[in-house]
């Protein structure tokens, strides 16, 4: 259970994002009227936080089924770009016998979390990397399962001002981004991201940033793969 | 019952489209291995994604008035300090996400 161990420790910073956001988005649903079976039900399946505060008010507002279908995709069409960096990956994970689920699985629950501590996750020789992936997931989705139901059921009993713990998934992310400066051997990557993503912020505003500075970002690095050499040096990483 | 019908569809529609999104890469490239440029993408991408990713996450800031952002500034700077300095994710997190919280109830309210 050392693979355990380790994907526990990996997780500790996303433990508090996840509880909160869970219990807000749990406390959402109920506070519309919803029974807590759909918290639980909509975490363990759609498992995407803004996806599910967005969902509570579709389903309050009588948004017909297909339009659903097509804001769902929008939102979530940046999970496509996650995937690329790990179809090897998790493609060995589901290797073996009686592991063939866990391909699909550790696929269908990369979130943008999840994808961050991947992104980041160094994992001493002696233990087994695909275990320590599976773990970071599975334990993040348990998680994220729990605190959604827990906040339909008992939200309201919350005792004290959380405001402001959000801010830990964005510690997180530059932390990450930290992380992937230092060991970059190009800066390429990381400035045509934060170019794309600040010439769409004052082109298209705030919500409609996202998919478009991604996608600029794929063609601006398809178009420069010359100048950008590829893998990390190695550098010592953090505990 | 035809409530209970509806949340189910909303929900399952949800929850369909999103493992479309999620799936896609691997449906495309089930059988083959792939091709050299998506594998320079996977190793490429993922620099952009996350400062892109935070970004995303400032983008509800109020720049334009006081305090200009600088709960949020000064956060995120104590997070590029420390990690840089201490090279420690989970105490950059911790820090940077109290510090926050203490600025929004002290010196920058919302």
């Amino acid at each position: 259970m050392k693979a355990f161990r380790f994907a526990l420790k990996q997780i500790i910073p996303l433990i508090f994002a996840y509880l909160f956001v869970g219990l807000a988005s749990g406390l959402l649903l109920h506070k519309a009227g919803y029974a807590p079976v759909w918290a639980f039900l909509s975490a363990l399946l759609v498992y995407a936080g803004s996806m599910q505060i967005v969902m509570v008010t579709l389903m309050v507002s009588g948004v017909p089924l297909y339009m659903v279908a097509v804001m769902t995709l929008l939102i979530n069409a940046r999970h496509v770009f996650y995937g690329i960096s790990f179809i090897d990956e998790f493609r060995q994970a589901g290797r073996g016998k009686g592991q063939g689920w866990k391909f699909p699985y550790m696929a269908l629950t990369l979130t943008d979390e999840t994808y961050s501590v991947l992104c980041a996750l160094r994992v001493p020789a002696e233990l087994d990397r695909h275990q320590v992936q599976f773990w970071i997931q599975h334990l993040c989705h348990m998680l994220w399962v729990c605190s959604c139901t827990l906040g339909a059921v008992a939200g309201e009993l919350l005792p004290v001002d959380m405001t402001g713990i959000e801010f830990s998934a964005t510690a997180l992310f530059v932390a990450v981004v930290v992380n992937q400066w230092r060991e970059a051997r190009s800066h390429l990557p990381a400035l045509i991201g934060l170019a794309s993503a600040i010439v769409y912020y004052f082109v298209l505003g705030p919500d409609g940033l996202i998919l478009p500075a991604l996608s600029t970002s794929v063609v601006a690095l398809v178009l420069l793969r010359k100048q950008i050499p590829t893998g990390a040096m190695e550098v010592e990483h953090d505990r | 019952m035809t409530d209970n019908w509806q949340t189910a569809a909303i929900i399952g529609v949800i929850a369909a489209m999103t493992m479309i999104t999620r799936g896609l890469p691997y449906l495309l490239f089930a059988r083959k291995c792939p091709p050299p440029l998506v594998a320079y993408l996977g190793t490429a991408l993922p620099s952009a994604i996350m400062i892109i990713l935070v970004v995303y996450c400032l983008r509800n800031v109020a720049w334009t008035v006081a305090p200009h952002g600088a709960a949020e500034l000064i956060s995120v700077a104590a997070v590029v300090v420390l990690q840089l300095w201490r090279k420690n994710t989970l105490l950059s997190i911790f820090t940077g996400t109290a510090c926050y919280m203490i600025l929004i109830r002290t010196a920058f309210p919302l």
